[in-house]
């Protein structure tokens, strides 16, 4: 069509738009970008296939990491599990791996999570409940009982005591036969989203970023295979960010930590290719594939011009993505299938490499495994069924998709450019900008939910009345807490208590040292020191973060 | 009756030392009216005893984790520490939002120390009317020494001064504070400058600025020459140095009997409130006096007679016997 | 003057997951009501204790770790033990049915789950305290 004829057929359209009418409405994504009716040419006006998309597994990625995608390896099926004792949890992941899984995550309990042993008195009521209680490599030798470490790979959601429970993973492996360069996997290990999202926090910002340039480090040279931090907007999305907020805030956290590990003296090149991100799959479905298009170009482009990133792979943005709890109902419990596998089929147009999709009854209490299995189907379903994986990144090229994933790029790009003034990510949590950012953002969406522009179903719109819940749920017997506050002690009873000691002393030493930690956490989980012995040694030294005040 | 209690067993109560009754008595007084009045009666005369400290400071400068450290420091003296932190009411909706205690929570672990939050309800800026009440009510309860934190903005923040024995100002290196603060008169009312935040670069910049100021001041021969004192709530450094001339202060004051002076100049001043208060109240619920204004504003409406003829018109209502 | 409803909200146990009890916190201020945010991590002697210092009407619990069986009959308990047992507790976050008719026997109030119109919370409140 040439160029006259296009412009007499827009106007002639957008008048007959105008005669018809919309109807009325809220037309914005969930974020609330505007979105008008129709897009067309001139909204990618200027977009160079060359520059700003590139062919898959090319510079600068926006249509994929790998040239082969799902054409060569489907996504990782990794279904996020964790309750009751190590040996209830390994049950369930022989379940999974019985049923097709191909990777684990592991849930971990608050107190492991919050660094406190399961008899501690902070830990009373919490033991197993929302994960697996992990006290000691005694436990994680029985969690991954009968799993072959060097064959699966495995995620680990833990941050503050990171460290730590890579240290157990490690020696559990170590144990069974398997070289610690041999064992692939993930520990979340970013405490950025903790102090502006998550609030699962131990020290101060400063000695936690020590820990963290020290595994970076000790990884890049002992556990290659091992992705050393998984840089997580899911948990910023959770806490009530907008997209935009959740794709600018995660990466700016991303260039962070490059920017302390440089400052650490070490080069980008080394530990860079083993950064991986976890992205939230909301439930605005284009909205959700543009950021993470947008996400892989940003990344691209910042490591290799600002960071000065030669190898290819510190360029690549991979991602985890799991589907929103946050979206989940109470109400009408089973519709969250649904919404999970419209999430999930979002997260795998947008070119993820591993996926979680949420049970239905996770609004209720932890999944049972009914609802675990019906999870885990929906990927199977989206992989084997609908034929979205036969090409790669399907939706480029759409004049819709393109724009939106440009006006992401260019409001992170904003929002990079008000941390930078605010004087970097530490500064700005400190300020509490990205606290209040969020919390204006979750509080403003409850609000729109309340008023009813935007509609939830089963909540403000076509709801049921006297809903019966028909869900068998998965209860977490109190016994667990018993039982497991009975293992640690004997753990500590039957140990060499005067090795374990002089470990923890030496670890110590090495915190208030300079030496790179991770040798001395080791050495430490060998004799089977707690956790709680660990991060009381560290708290020791390091002083712990307080809550600040931003409501 | 309400929830809050028959009056008399509450104070019998609060005498035995009952941490549930104090906090109820408070609310109390919060509400007003004649209850509040029996209470304050009734406490009135166990009070006096209380070193009545006020923090004061624009909003973020740290004022809620300052307390919160010198509380620590008091307490490691055997003190008995009371604190009312006050927060803003919304103009709009009357709600308030109070987050102090979140600097605050590993007090709530000492039964020695009380803690209340307090919304500035009816009055303007960064006090509570009920401010004065809830420290008597406090000092008759045995503490010791009783912080008072206000909310940081606006001209209100200098009523401290008339509440207070001994004023901190809190403020912090960035963002200009130093000249905020000389506007807005905290520079008359401070005794003791923290510049909170010490490990910020700009910080003993900060301080030898102040101070430059400070020395400006006209300060008559024996009078107290405000300090400032450099500190982290934060890191938790310089906070003995802040307690230290908080006490240097107290002594000086107890030295010169200007305690005792200071007492009574602070009592004059609640009396003459109080007077002032109970006055207006009493004119507002005048029904004679209603009358006069709805009949008498036509007349200034049209221009026919000034504001301040009806006033004289008014005043020939008022006795005041 | 008139008097004011004070409310306590608290999130006692491990997790960090305070957006609904933000949400809450302020959906209350804005109809009014006066409230005192304690933050994370509160022990049940802390939230009692807090609550009896502060007098509050009511004492609004959120917990999403599972510890709700633990968490809420502990801080009644002390409630109770403090002369404060006449204050309203209610309670939000990922609760099963079964443990919610079990809390109530216990003396909370209401739980509110995952999806409810914080203006549900303001009437429910402001039914107890009509007052305001």
């Amino acid at each position: 069509m040439d160029r006259k004829r296009y412009e007499e057929a827009k106007r002639r359209y957008h008048e007959t738009l105008e005669r018809c009418g919309c109807r009325e409405g809220d037309f914005t994504t969930v974020s609330g970008f505007p979105v008008r009716p129709l897009y067309g040419p001139d909204d990618v006006e200027g977009l160079d296939y060359g520059e700003d998309l590139g062919f898959p597994g090319e510079y600068p990625f926006t249509r994929g990491v790998y040239p082969t995608m799902y054409r060569g390896r489907p996504w990782t099926q990794r279904q996020f599990s964790g309750f009751g004792t190590a040996r209830d949890t390994n049950g369930r992941y022989h379940y999974l791996l019985d049923h097709g899984q191909t990777g684990l995550s592991v849930a971990f309990d608050m107190p492991t999570i919050m660094g406190y042993d399961s008899d501690h008195e902070r830990s009373e009521g919490e033991v197993g409940r929302c994960g697996v209680a992990i006290d000691s490599l005694r436990d994680m030798e029985i969690l991954f009982d009968g799993i072959d470490l060097g064959e699966i790979t495995t995620s680990m959601t833990i941050n503050a005591p990171a460290s730590i429970l890579l240290a157990f993973y490690l020696c559990a492996g170590e144990k069974k036969g398997t070289p610690f360069e041999a064992m692939g996997g993930t520990i979340q290990n970013d405490i950025f989203k903790e102090y502006i999202a998550q609030k699962s926090w131990i020290f101060p910002p400063q000695p936690s970023l020590r820990i963290i340039t020290d595994i970076l480090a000790f990884c890049a040279d002992h556990v290659p295979r091992w992705n050393t931090i998984s840089i997580s907007g899911y948990h910023i999305r959770e806490a009530g960010s907008t997209a935009v907020q959740e794709l600018a805030f995660t990466l700016a956290d991303g260039f962070a930590y490059v920017e302390a590990g440089i400052a650490a003296g070490l080069d980008v090149d080394r530990f860079a290719p083993r950064l991986s991100f976890f992205f939230n799959a909301h439930l605005d479905f284009f909205e959700e594939i543009a950021k993470y298009r947008a996400a892989r170009r940003i990344w691209a482009r910042r490591m290799k011009e600002k960071y000065g990133a030669k190898d290819e792979r510190s360029l690549l943005l991979r991602f985890h993505t799991q589907t929103a709890g946050c979206t989940l109902t109470a109400q009408q419990p089973e519709n969250n299938i649904v919404r999970t596998a419209f999430q999930a089929l979002s997260a795998v147009l947008g070119g993820t490499q591993s996926l979680h999709t949420n049970s239905m009854d996770e609004t209720l209490a932890l999944p049972s495994e009914k609802a675990v299995r019906i999870a885990l189907r929906t990927q199977q379903l989206i992989a084997h069924e609908t034929g979205v994986v036969n090409t790669i990144d399907p939706l480029a090229g759409s004049y819709f998709v393109e724009s939106l994933t440009n006006e992401m790029e260019e409001a992170a790009e904003a929002y990079f450019r008000k941390i930078d003034e605010l004087g970097g990510v530490v500064a700005a949590i400190d300020r509490g900008f990205f606290q209040r950012e969020i919390q204006r953002s979750a509080y403003e969406y409850q609000k729109a939910v309340e008023r009813g522009s935007k509609i939830m179903v089963g909540v403000n719109r076509f709801q049921l009345e006297d809903e019966q819940i028909e869900i068998p749920l998965l209860r977490i017997d109190p016994e667990v807490e018993r039982r497991q506050i009975e293992a640690v002690r004997e753990v500590r009873a039957g140990r060499d208590n005067d090795k374990a000691a002089r470990q923890l002393e030496l670890l110590g030493v090495a915190a208030r040292g300079s030496d790179n930690l991770m040798p001395a956490i080791i050495e430490c989980a060998r004799c089977y020191c707690t956790e709680g012995e660990i991060i009381d040694t560290f708290k020791g030294v390091f002083g712990e973060y307080k809550e600040p005040l931003f409501i | 009756m309400n929830r809050r209690g028959d009056i008399g067993a509450l104070l019998e109560r609060f005498g035995r030392g009952e941490v549930a009754a104090a906090a109820r008595l408070i609310s109390v007084l919060e509400d007003g009216g004649d209850e509040a009045e029996r209470v304050l009666d009734a406490i009135f005369p166990g009070t006096g005893g209380a070193w009545r400290i006020g923090f004061t400071g624009p909003p973020g400068a740290g004022k809620s984790s300052l307390v919160h450290r010198v509380t620590g420091r008091m307490r490691a003296r055997g003190h008995r520490i009371g604190i009312i932190a006050v927060d803003p009411t919304s103009p709009f909706t009357g709600g308030a939002l109070l987050g102090d205690r979140i600097r605050m929570q590993s007090l709530s672990a000492d039964p020695e120390v009380f803690v209340r939050s307090l919304a500035s309800r009816g009055s303007l800026g960064g006090i509570s009317n009920c401010t004065d009440e809830t420290a008597d009510l406090l000092d008759a309860f045995g503490k010791d020494i009783v912080l008072i934190e206000t909310v940081g903005v606006g001209q209100s923040e200098l009523e401290i001064a008339e509440k207070a024995h001994t004023v901190v100002v809190v403020l912090v290196p960035e963002s200009g504070d130093g000249i905020q603060a000389m506007k807005a008169g905290l520079m008359e009312i401070g005794d003791v400058f923290v510049m909170n935040k010490a490990d910020h670069e700009q910080a003993v910049g900060a301080a030898a600025e102040l101070e430059e100021t400070l020395r400006l001041k006209d300060v008559p021969d024996g009078a107290w020459v405000p300090r400032v004192v450099l500190a982290s709530a934060r890191e938790d450094t310089g906070i003995e140095d802040l307690v230290a001339v908080m006490v240097e202060h107290r002594r000086h004051l107890e030295e010169r009997g200007l305690m005792e002076k200071m007492r009574r100049r602070i009592l004059r001043a609640r009396v003459r409130n109080a007077i002032m208060d109970r006055m207006e109240r009493r004119l507002r619920e005048s029904p004679s006096v209603r009358a006069v204004l709805e009949r008498r504003m036509e007349a200034v409406y049209r221009g026919e007679a000034s504001p301040y003829r009806v006033v004289r018109e008014l005043e020939e209502l008022v006795t005041i016997r | 003057m008139a008097r004011k409803v004070r409310v306590l909200i608290a999130k006692p146990g491990l997790d960090g997951h305070d957006r609904g009890a933000k949400v809450v916190a302020n959906a209350l201020k804005d109809a009014g009501m006066e409230v005192i945010y304690t933050g994370l991590h509160q022990t049940p002697e802390m939230i009692a204790e807090s609550a009896v210092q502060e007098d509050v009407d009511v004492v609004g619990l959120s917990i999403l770790s599972g510890a709700h069986m633990t968490m809420f009959p502990r801080v009644l308990g002390l409630l109770r033990e403090k002369g404060a047992a006449d204050m309203l507790v209610f309670g939000g976050g990922i609760i099963p049915a079964e443990d919610v008719e079990e809390l109530e026997k216990l003396g909370v109030a209401r739980i509110f789950g995952p999806g409810t119109d914080t203006g549900d919370i303001v009437s429910f409140i402001r039914d107890r305290f009509p007052a305001n």
